[in-house]
């Protein structure tokens, strides 16, 4: 019997997860512990509006404060997870206190990858808590030329938001176009093309070779011998799952947390949500996600798994991303091997095995969502969407 | 500190849903199963927390932000009832409110 549930992690995952607990009826002790120091809040505007400086902090908040002594969660900040005891059942906090819990959602999240080879110079950032936006928003109201280093999510994010404040930006990306990796190469050139017509210096296939600057970094060195002068280096190259904690617990990790397909480890009562679970998709195998979309929907599916009420994790996947006055959407992803077939001016399709394995479209979102079916399906791809 | 709605869910049926003051109607709609989907977490982007708010609650609600009308606009779906659940902050003044889950795109 299950009667004291412990979160360890209080982002979108930690939160829906506690969320949906309540909602299925689970009425014992509720706990969730946060590495922050401030109250949950959602990280989509941190790359856009609150970048920017269109949003205040009070729009970052997930829930109202008050939301989680409602339904009964104590929720603890500043409470960084450094152990996890499966023959005691419970979990240590950096500041000695020992949880104890019955059923454990495991909802750490990602940290951003930081290059081995790269110095942390001042002026070289990453972006992914709040206190990095303000951070990040500070050195953005000095009009410093900007480097992005990663044109994924994130770099292409930041780019379009330093660019829309007027400053100058280059985007360096390992990949031949920019979000290659979840939209595939065909549709990445879309993107190419809109970050240039930005004004944006995008440099595709390109390398760090070195940082220059004393204290603070004031370039970069390319490996085809060019060099892009910058006061602020974004850094965006990927994330890493939180998993530092878990080591020494005897969980089986792999690049994550892993889980079978309904979300639950080799643990009884031990489940994964969010950045940090790599789970068994029943359509695309193991994988993990980083994406917003399946941090609530993954905390939902693992609170049901906890209450007894497992079912198979699916999701087809849903993105979206805003970049200048465009509105980027997919569903499902590309994958190594798919085919990306344009099914409309900015609307792609990608085919693994004759199926439809996702869809992409910039200002197609009405098309892009009329494909969910066809993703979930595993149809063939339409010639147009009409 | 818990209001109520009543909703007409995607299957037809009418419920009563208690609602908590303070926070956004689409994650509470999307805990009760109405057919409410809320993919992008509440951020405006997916239009799937779609409602048609009762003409008679219509005047209660603040005007919609530029984030929301826009993706209303593109809602094939749209009356002028329409609303993003996940744009609408619950209070006191919109207990009992009444709204229809609208078809998805």
């Amino acid at each position: 019997m299950i009667e004291r549930i412990l979160i360890v992690g209080a982002s979108l995952a930690g939160v829906h997860a506690a969320e949906e607990l309540r909602a299925a009826g689970f009425e014992g002790e509720l706990t969730m512990l946060s590495a922050e120091t401030e109250p949950p809040y959602d990280r989509p505007p941190l790359s856009k509006r609150f970048l920017a400086g269109h949003c205040g902090e009070e729009e970052l908040s997930l829930r109202p404060v008050d939301s989680y002594a409602a339904l009964g969660i104590k929720l603890h900040l500043g409470a960084t997870a450094t152990g996890l005891d499966l023959g005691r059942r419970e979990v240590h906090t950096v500041d000695g206190t020992v949880h104890p819990f019955d059923g454990l959602v495991i909802a750490t999240g990602s940290r951003p990858r930081w290059p081995a080879a790269l110095p942390r110079l001042a002026g070289m950032h990453t972006l992914r808590t709040a206190a990095d936006a303000r951070r990040l928003a500070d050195e953005f109201a000095g009009s410093p030329r900007v480097a992005v280093l990663g044109g994924g999510f994130i770099g292409a994010e930041v780019a379009a938001t330093a660019r829309g404040l007027g400053l100058d930006v280059t985007i360096v990306e390992a990949a031949p176009t920019l979000m290659s990796r979840a939209l595939g190469p065909s549709f990445g050139d879309l993107l190419v093309r809109i970050h240039r017509d930005h004004g944006v210096d995008v440099r595709c296939g390109a390398a760090v070779v070195d940082v220059t600057g004393d204290i603070r970094v004031d370039g970069l060195m390319l490996a085809d011998g060019t060099r892009v002068d910058a006061d602020v280096v974004v850094v965006g190259v990927g994330n890493a799952p939180v998993t530092g904690w878990l080591a020494s617990s005897g969980l089986e990790l792999d690049d994550g947390v892993v889980c079978d397909e309904t979300c639950a480890t080799g643990v009884a009562g031990v489940v994964a949500a969010g950045d940090v679970a790599r789970w068994r998709h029943p359509r695309l195998g193991v994988t993990r996600s980083e994406h917003h979309s399946n941090a609530v929907e993954q905390g939902m599916a693992a609170a049901r798994t906890l209450l007894g009420q497992a079912a198979p994790y699916a999701p087809v996947g849903y993105v979206w991303s805003d970049q200048y006055e465009h509105k980027i959407h997919a569903l499902g992803s590309w994958q190594p091997g798919a085919e990306t077939r344009m099914i409309g001016p900015s609307l792609a399709c990608f085919v693994r095995e004759g199926q439809v394995v996702g869809a992409a479209g910039i200002d197609a979102r009405r098309e892009v969502m009329r494909l969910r079916k066809v993703i979930e399906q595993g149809e063939p791809c339409p010639v147009s969407t009409g | 500190m818990t209001g109520q709605a009543h909703v007409t869910a995607a299957d037809g049926n009418t419920r009563t849903v208690p609602v908590r003051y303070g926070v956004k109607l689409m994650p509470e709609l999307r805990s009760a199963r109405v057919g409410v989907v809320g993919m992008c977490g509440g951020n405006a982007a997916c239009g799937t927390c779609h409602v048609y708010v009762s003409p008679s609650w219509l005047g209660a609600l603040k005007a919609p932000g530029t984030d929301e009308a826009d993706m209303l606009d593109e809602l094939e779906s749209r009356s002028p009832q329409s609303r993003l659940a996940c744009q609408i902050a619950f209070g006191p003044e919109l207990d009992g409110i009444e709204l229809a889950v609208a078809p998805h795109d």
